[in-house]
């Protein structure tokens, strides 16, 4: 492990070289080949790398077209992107599950704060919770899809209720470990109760928040997905459906395989640069 | 009755009585130290004034009026704790913004003093840091800052300059006697070391017995020594402790303490 953490470790500073030997020459160009966030990309791609040669791999070996090849449904991405279908369905399927988000993180954040400073509502709403977390996803998208109609706002309703349980959790243990020393110097030197709420308590909420949204982030397109195929006439979880019927394996993992890239972009590009201006002063 | 009263009846915590029968009256710009051995409820006393804990029987005024509203704190109040309490996540300048919060919001015309005040204790060119990357003293100087930007006219100090080495403990004493001359806040300073509480009071409540009560208030003759460990600051304590043997039996157990610590002993 010490080895590891000499020659990739994060924290490795490249250094000049005195020497002209190959080997240096290697290790220097080793060591330069980094990006603007350091080496560790290499690290996060090599589990993803070795699954597509696993089923790279496993699909030859099957020759079947249950199971198409890597280089298939990439043929199949390129194809859908060009024709326009794959970025709109992606689009509007987006759209909703930022929409969803939205709403269960502002909802969720709102009651878990208030369940978690105030012990009679935390007991008011308690069973609630407990209740609503055991909900099947799957009863809360048919009931809203008949209550509300095969509606945008219901489909965003459907997802967005199944999400806000959890971030309501979250939020009330993050808010119960509030720093209550902190909050005394907010009461002794009489900090205005927003100017308290922004700079003395929410700092402290922020991991708890941070992880709600991550989770969430992934919860809420996979259910989005399923509310989709149930209720909508677009969006990728309808197509899937679509191709379901034409037992079309192919497109399912294209259109898989895209939105499992849109995710994992936003988590590269916004979450994470997110949580570290976060918590930038922990140095 | 003129100045701070603090009439305390009974302070309980889970029914066992901590405190009782206290009352004490401070003229307004006193330096009155609080001493005591560890646990007796010299941190208690000060929640209580501070408006951090209302959970007593008594009552605390100023000029016979209540000194804060209910479940309030006091207004024009300075405070510095054990700890510096600085929140991490702001800078030194911003925790210091933070107590004129109040002034800030109220007052248009008000202009933050913080710059200058954090010039005066020395970290001027540490305002843009986050706590976590200056040292245990100066950590104490932000928050004695703080304390001081309000320009309080009551300043409660539980232990400041406890777990610092001398030199440190020693210019952060001169630090507050410099800032209180300028501001001169009444001052309730708790303490376990009596020879700290020699240098920089007016009047020493001792704190002991079980349930704690005043034992002795003591007015300080003026040394003119700012050294813990001056002869002359040693023998005012020894004359002190031999004068009020019960005292001596009270406080005794932690100074053999202080001792084994090497730090600010008798």
């Amino acid at each position: 492990m010490r080895f590891f953490r000499r020659r990739f470790g994060p924290g490795d500073v490249p250094r000049t070289i005195g020497r002209t030997e190959p080997r240096a020459v290697a290790r220097a160009w080793w060591r330069g080949l980094r990006l603007p966030w350091g080496r560790s990309w290499l690290w996060r791609s090599a589990s993803l790398i070795g699954l597509v040669a696993v089923w790279e791999i496993a699909a030859r070996l099957a020759g079947s077209n249950m199971l198409p090849t890597p280089v298939a449904v990439l043929a199949a991405v390129y194809r859908y992107t060009r024709s326009g279908q794959l970025p709109l369905e992606l689009g509007i399927t987006l759209a909703r599950v930022v929409a969803a988000f939205v709403v269960a993180m502002t909802v969720g954040v709102v009651i878990g704060f208030m369940m978690g400073r105030s012990r009679k509502l935390n007991l008011l709403l308690d069973g609630l919770l407990v209740l609503a977390l055991n909900i099947p996803a799957l009863v809360i998208i048919i009931l809203c899809y008949l209550w509300l109609g095969l509606t945008e706002v219901a489909v965003i309703v459907a997802v967005a209720l199944n999400k806000i349980p959890v971030v309501v959790v979250t939020t009330r243990e993050g808010t119960r470990a509030i720093d209550a020393r902190l909050l005394a110097v907010a009461q002794v030197y009489h900090v205005p109760r927003t100017v308290t709420l922004y700079r003395v308590m929410l700092p402290q909420l922020y991991p708890y928040l941070m992880a709600s949204a991550r989770n969430g982030l992934a919860l809420i397109w996979k259910i989005m997905l399923v509310a989709e195929l149930l209720g909508r006439s677009n969006g990728v979880g309808f197509e899937l459906s679509v191709f379901f019927q034409f037992f079309d394996i192919t497109s399912i993992l294209a259109y898989t395989l895209a939105f499992a890239a849109v995710v994992m972009a936003i988590e590269a590009g916004v979450m994470r640069p997110l949580e570290k201006r976060l918590t930038r002063w922990r140095g | 009755m003129k100045g701070l009263n603090i009439h305390v009846i009974e302070k309980r915590f889970d029914g066992v009585l901590v405190l009782t029968d206290i009352d004490v009256t401070i003229t307004g710009g006193e330096f009155v130290a609080v001493v005591g051995p560890s646990g007796v409820g010299k941190t208690t006393l000060l929640n209580m004034v501070a408006g951090l804990d209302a959970d007593y029987t008594g009552a605390i005024r100023y000029d016979g009026v209540p000194l804060a509203e209910p479940g309030q704190s006091p207004p024009g109040l300075g405070m510095v704790f054990q700890e510096p309490r600085l929140m991490p996540w702001l800078t030194v300048r911003d925790n210091v913004r933070l107590a004129e919060a109040e002034r800030l919001a109220r007052d248009c015309g008000y202009v933050s003093r913080a710059d200058a005040m954090l010039e005066d204790v020395g970290l001027g060119a540490s305002r843009e840091v986050w706590p976590g990357q200056l040292s245990g003293g100066m950590q104490r100087r932000a928050a004695l800052a703080r304390a001081f930007v309000v320009e309080p006219w009551l300043l409660l100090m539980d232990e400041p300059f406890v777990s610092l080495d001398l030199p440190a403990a020693n210019q952060l004493r001169e630090l507050l006697r410099r800032l209180r001359a300028r501001v001169r806040p009444l001052v309730l300073f708790v303490t376990h070391n009596v020879n700290e509480a020699l240098v920089l009071a007016d009047r020493i409540l001792f704190l002991g017995d079980t349930p704690a009560r005043v034992v002795l208030d003591y007015r300080v003759e003026q040394t003119g020594s700012h050294d813990l460990n001056s002869p002359e600051v040693a023998a005012l304590s020894r004359r002190l402790l031999a004068r009020h043997q019960g005292l001596l039996s009270e406080v005794a157990g932690v100074d053999v303490d202080e001792g084994r610590r090497g730090k600010e002993g008798l």
